[in-house]
């Protein structure tokens, strides 16, 4: 697979994969995150994976940093495998029903369905997380049924409530805490995304599977951990 | 009872930082810390601690703190009038305030934000091992919140052998920086006529700037193939461009990730100068080599240490 080194201002370097929403590329790029993580590099600060894109940052400071080029270089040269089904399998009780599911109808107008085909359409795939980012504990994950893949919302909501299922532009997403959002809100789940009272903090890693599972509101309030039950 | 501060006055916007909380951007944790790094080391050093002690940031109109047993303070970075008990205190030195006594920080005569360092550092609790407020994640000390009157911040003990070191104080800009670029990853997704643009006109920091990051107001900087990328990590200091043409100059405390081409990257030893600018300041933007960065940095950590250059 072709790999780009390329330095991101004088304190990271970027590693770049080819430029597509692809499980294949996507697991290449965690494989070389772990593979840096495992080196023990002491001048690397933290490793970051993107859709396509692996990010080490580095002090540039520290001895040895002046070799990042020549490591990252050699890691991307390591023998590899497919890595894709890897990740742990997850699976998140969703209600889509009520204020829960807000936009629904707005999705089931760009989709030219009803809203139970769109939650059937959502229920019906399994996801890969491609990216943990914008917050602590957003997964972004991929890919959403074509027909019902709205784009983002043309105005941002200032405050989108904690829990929120949400899909955009091909991607779908929960929020772990309240802030601002454009995507579209579909449903809710009662588990955290992110809790840091747990011993596990953070339910998603890039390179998880994804399914969600329906529930009903009542089923919702017994088992929310958000304290609005 | 420990030494500590009292907030009775919390000032514009006043934080817990240290050097960030690294290690957990690929889980979403933003990294946070001093939007100066050189200055928050700098008060650091002048009290005899390690850079990545926990100091506070003021920001603008600073706070009033009363002393709680005897602590040793100094501030660093943006000038503002610095009093105790009506005294005046002078920057860029250490001061040893008493039991009783009220440390009040004015307004900002030059510069935005200024790191009070006190010896031993605040011995506020660690968040995935860092003392960092984050204010959009609320992660850190105080609920990752902004401190407010009646917050009480207890010292750490200090290292007996702990002495200060001085060290020679960033220049505050007076009114807008010049600071240096290199070009970015997605330099390419760029026109030329974007790049001479970004490194030869002026640029202003919108009030729509804050930690996260600023918003600059200047010539439109035209993208070659649509501003959207698909999401990756994004460096403190990385110029992105939405598709406005506007650039968003990231600061300390941006997301882990982002979504739009960047063109350029301020480079480390010049984030300072930016970290001290205020919506209204200007900006200005020169380009140089991934070499020459690393070399002002060098400079940059060898006047921390006293050195000329």
């Amino acid at each position: 697979m072709d790999a780009r080194v390329v330095p991101a201002g004088d304190a990271a370097w970027l590693v770049e994969l080819p430029e597509r929403i692809d499980p294949v590329v996507n697991a290449r790029a965690i494989d070389i995150a772990s593979r840096v993580t495992r080196a023990r590099l002491p001048f690397v600060r933290d490793v970051v994976v993107g859709y396509r894109s692996v990010m080490v940052y580095v002090d540039p400071m520290a001895d040895g940093a002046g070799t990042i080029e020549s490591r990252l270089r050699s890691i991307l040269g390591e023998p590899t495998e497919d890595t894709c089904a890897r990740g742990a399998s997850v699976e998140v009780p969703v209600c889509y029903d009520g204020v829960f599911g807000m936009d629904l109808a707005d999705v089931a107008a760009y989709a030219r369905c009803d809203v139970a085909e769109v939650i059937e359409r959502h229920l019906a795939v399994e996801y890969r997380v491609f990216v943990v980012g914008f917050v602590p504990g957003f997964a972004y994950m991929a890919p959403v049924d074509p027909r019902i893949a709205a784009p983002r919302r043309s105005s941002p909501r200032l405050k989108v409530p904690r829990g929120s299922v949400a899909i955009a532009a091909g991607q779908t997403g929960i929020y772990p805490a309240e802030t601002p959002g454009g995507w579209n809100l579909i449903g809710r789940t009662p588990l955290r995304p992110y809790a840091p009272d747990r011993s596990e903090p953070f339910m998603f890693r890039a390179g998880d599977r994804v399914r969600f599972r329906r529930i009903n509101e009542s089923e919702y309030r017994a088992t929310s951990e958000w304290g609005d039950a | 009872m420990t030494d500590a501060l009292l907030v009775a006055r919390a000032g514009m916007l006043t934080t817990v930082q240290d050097c960030g909380r690294w290690g957990y951007q690929g889980v979403g944790v933003p990294v946070a810390g001093p939007m100066d790094w050189y200055s928050h080391a700098l008060a650091n050093r002048l009290v005899g601690n390690a850079p990545n002690a926990a100091a506070l940031e003021v920001t603008l109109i600073g706070p009033e703190l009363i002393v709680e047993g005897q602590v040793v303070c100094a501030m660093a970075g943006a000038d503002f009038e610095v009093t105790i008990g009506g005294g005046v205190v002078p920057a860029h030195q250490p001061f040893t305030a008493r039991g009783g006594s009220r440390v009040r920080i004015g307004a900002r005569r030059a510069g935005a934000r200024a790191s009070l360092a006190v010896r031993g550092g605040f011995d506020v609790p660690l968040t995935f091992g860092s003392r960092a407020t984050h204010l959009v994640s609320r992660m850190g000390p105080f609920d990752g919140r902004a401190l407010r009157a009646g917050d009480r911040l207890p010292i750490g003990s200090a290292d007996q052998e702990s002495i200060g070191d001085a060290g020679i104080p960033l220049e505050m800009p007076r009114g807008g920086a010049r600071v240096r670029v290199v070009p970015a990853a997605h330099r390419e997704r760029f026109t030329d006529e974007a790049w001479r643009a970004l490194t030869s006109a002026r640029f202003i920091v919108t009030p729509q700037s804050d930690r996260m990051g600023y918003r600059l107001e200047g010539p439109v900087l035209a993208h070659v193939r649509g501003a959207d990328i698909l999401s990756e990590a994004m460096p403190i200091g990385a110029m992105q461009v939405p598709s406005s043409g506007q650039p968003i100059l990231l600061m300390a405390d941006r997301q882990t990730t982002g979504g739009y081409a960047t063109i350029a990257n301020v480079i480390t030893a010049d984030l300072p100068l930016a970290g001290q600018l205020a919506p209204g300041d200007w900006i200005e933007f020169s380009a140089c080599t991934h070499g020459d960065a690393i070399g002002a940095l060098r400079a940059r950590h060898a006047s921390l240490a006293g050195a000329r250059t």
